[in-house]
């Protein structure tokens, strides 16, 4: 995958998250992934619900502690949030969260809210209603309440919350699974949007793949805890590399009226808290081998390129 | 009154109905058929849901119906409460979308598989729980004896619809309404639930009526295609015809809008 030279806005390596609750074995939710954003791109992070995307995302905003790795926005280690104020070259980090009815605080007015994102950035020459106007909604509605909003037009006050601070690293959180069919590719699109015009990488997550393909440069599908494969979205969807893709993108049905039943992938992901030896996605491929239940593959490390599956083994001698 | 059709399981006819005054339904025909599955499709607020609970009689407070809904000789618009109560549930039984919230959580697996069985079906505890883990078989749950004694939350999403489609198909109904059943699960899961039902549908005779907004899922298991706009069905038909050759504008424009880039560069 060609890089740019000037170094990724994010990148992350290496990275663990561990889940822990007393009296419960230890849940491994990101196993030691990686994951690069550059300025100005989009990247879809798509899986199964319970594959560790969400928690991903959490750990990048420093919501989540890492067990191991590191997470670099920009050159600066992202460092959990506190109560103490923020870092300044982190508060270019700012997310938009699943369920627009709790993300934004009830009793203050959207303008209000909006205006914090303002402060962040030190912004004393934009208004929120711009912020408003830019999302495509009448300036006027700043001095009212979110319960005054349906939930495509919540989705895009928290939006606009999140642009005020000046992202450099714009992250949706399945923005777009709480809303009506109808506003889901409109609110994507926007997102996508916005995010390029103001040069901000995108991480986009969803488990929408038709979503994702419509405005993603670059996909990142993980499975339990572990990005398998990487690449253009385009490539990606022409010509899926790593088993779970293909069963990923062969499970959405087409709507071309044959009457064609999906292909199911059986079998449910295992407990992240108990994976299984070598290969994670092993139990349930069609192409399993005998390496695969010993070895675990790599994926974006030196010896794996952007697929994670012994199938794509890379040639030993070409490293590229 | 017409006489129902022979292979008809329910007809809808001109179903009219307004809540507060205002008409969310502007007379809806639909025609289910025994081991058929018909999809109705539309967009939110077009009234797909609406119909489907109308069937069922579970109307919001201070709505009014009119029209006819043909079920097995007798039109259960005009059915008593009591009635109407020994059919729902029984006869005619319903999947809702998110299975997180449709089971109860402090229940166990057990208890809200069987006790409508008991209920419509007058049979002992035993008999009940029997049947309850041969129905967990078949909506294939894993260690069915197990599960029963399990709760909710234990279960994964698509484990969790699976449960609510047995419940469903406890008393062995003969139209089962599936509102949205799979929008609330990843698209793996997704495929396992439309296979499901196809197959059940296929085996029991059935009559299904699948309300989504997925005209993917539609095309995968639907025999016959409804769309509705606007409190009124504009398109019936085939489902290869209907999303093939659209006759209707409305339906053509749905088709148009869904997200499937042109060429391979992406927008």
């Amino acid at each position: 995958m060609t890089m740019p030279l000037t170094g990724p806005l994010l990148s992350v390596e290496d990275l663990v998250v561990e889940h822990r609750t007393p009296g419960r074995p230890v849940v491994r939710a990101v196993a030691g992934t990686g994951l690069h954003v550059a300025a100005g791109e989009v990247v879809g992070l798509v899986g199964e619900s319970g594959c560790g995307k969400s928690t991903l995302a959490r750990a990048v905003c420093g919501l989540h502690g890492a067990a191991s790795g590191r997470i670099l926005i920009g050159g600066h280690p992202v460092t959990p949030l506190g109560l103490r104020r923020r870092d300044p070259a982190l508060t270019g980090v700012q997310m938009v969260f699943q369920d627009p009815y709790s993300s934004l605080n009830p009793r203050r007015r959207v303008g209000a809210q909006i205006a914090d994102g303002l402060r962040t950035a030190g912004d004393t020459t934009t208004s929120p209603a711009d912020l408003l106007e830019r999302v495509g909604l009448p300036r006027a509605f700043a001095g009212r309440y979110p319960h005054e909003f349906s939930g495509g037009q919540r989705q895009r006050v928290a939006i606009a919350r999140a642009l005020a601070a000046r992202p450099s690293l714009l992250i949706g959180d399945e923005p777009i699974s709480a809303l009506d069919a109808s506003a889901q590719a409109q609110v994507a699109r926007l997102m996508r949007d916005l995010a390029v015009e103001s040069g901000a990488g995108l991480l986009f997550i969803s488990h929408d793949l038709s979503v994702v393909r419509l405005i993603a440069d670059r996909i990142a599908v993980m499975y339990l805890g572990k990005v398998v494969e990487t690449g253009p979205t385009a490539e990606v969807w022409a010509d899926p590399k790593h088993p779970y893709t293909r069963a990923l993108l062969a499970a959405i049905p087409s709507p071309d009226g044959a009457g064609v039943l999906p292909a199911e992938l059986p079998g449910d992901v295992p407990d992240p808290a108990d994976p299984p030896a070598g290969c994670r996605f092993h139990p349930r491929c069609p192409f399993v081998m005998d390496v695969c239940r010993e070895r675990e593959p790599l994926g974006g490390s030196a010896q794996f390129g952007p697929v994670a599956c012994w199938l794509h083994e890379p040639e030993p001698s070409s490293p590229s | 009154m017409t006489a129902a059709q022979k292979t008809a399981a329910l007809t809808i006819e001109r179903l009219r109905m307004s809540i507060g005054g205002h008409d969310v339904l502007h007379g809806v025909d639909l025609t289910l058929e025994a081991g058929r599955v018909h999809g109705l499709a539309g967009e939110s607020g077009s009234g797909k849901t609406m119909t489907g609970l109308a069937v069922l009689g579970l109307l919001p407070h201070g709505s009014r119906a009119s029209g006819r809904i043909a079920f097995g000789g007798r039109d259960l618009l005009e059915m008593p409460a009591r009635e109407l109560n020994e059919v729902r549930g029984a006869k005619i039984a319903m999947v809702f979308q998110d299975p997180a919230t449709s089971l109860h959580p402090m229940l166990t697996v057990e208890r809200q598989l069987t006790e409508h069985m008991r209920h419509h079906l007058g049979i002992g505890r035993k008999e009940a729980r029997e049947r309850a883990a041969g129905l967990l078989a078949k909506v294939r749950i894993p260690g069915p004896e197990e599960a029963l004694k399990r709760y909710p939350h234990q279960f994964s999403g698509g484990m969790r619809q699976r449960i609510a489609i047995a419940v469903a198909l406890a008393c062995e109904p003969e139209v089962l309404i599936a509102d949205e059943p799979t929008t609330a699960l990843d698209v793996t899961v997704q495929a396992g639930i439309l296979r499901l039902l196809r197959g059940l549908c296929d085996d029991l005779g059935l009559a299904v009526l699948l309300v989504t907004h997925d005209l993917g899922v539609m095309s995968a298991v639907a025999d016959e295609v409804s769309v509705m706009k606007d409190g009124l069905v504009v398109e019936t038909g085939p489902r290869g015809q209907v999303l093939r050759e659209p006759r209707h504008p409305y339906t053509r424009s749905l088709l148009d809008a869904l997200p499937v880039p042109p060429g391979e560069n992406s927008p």
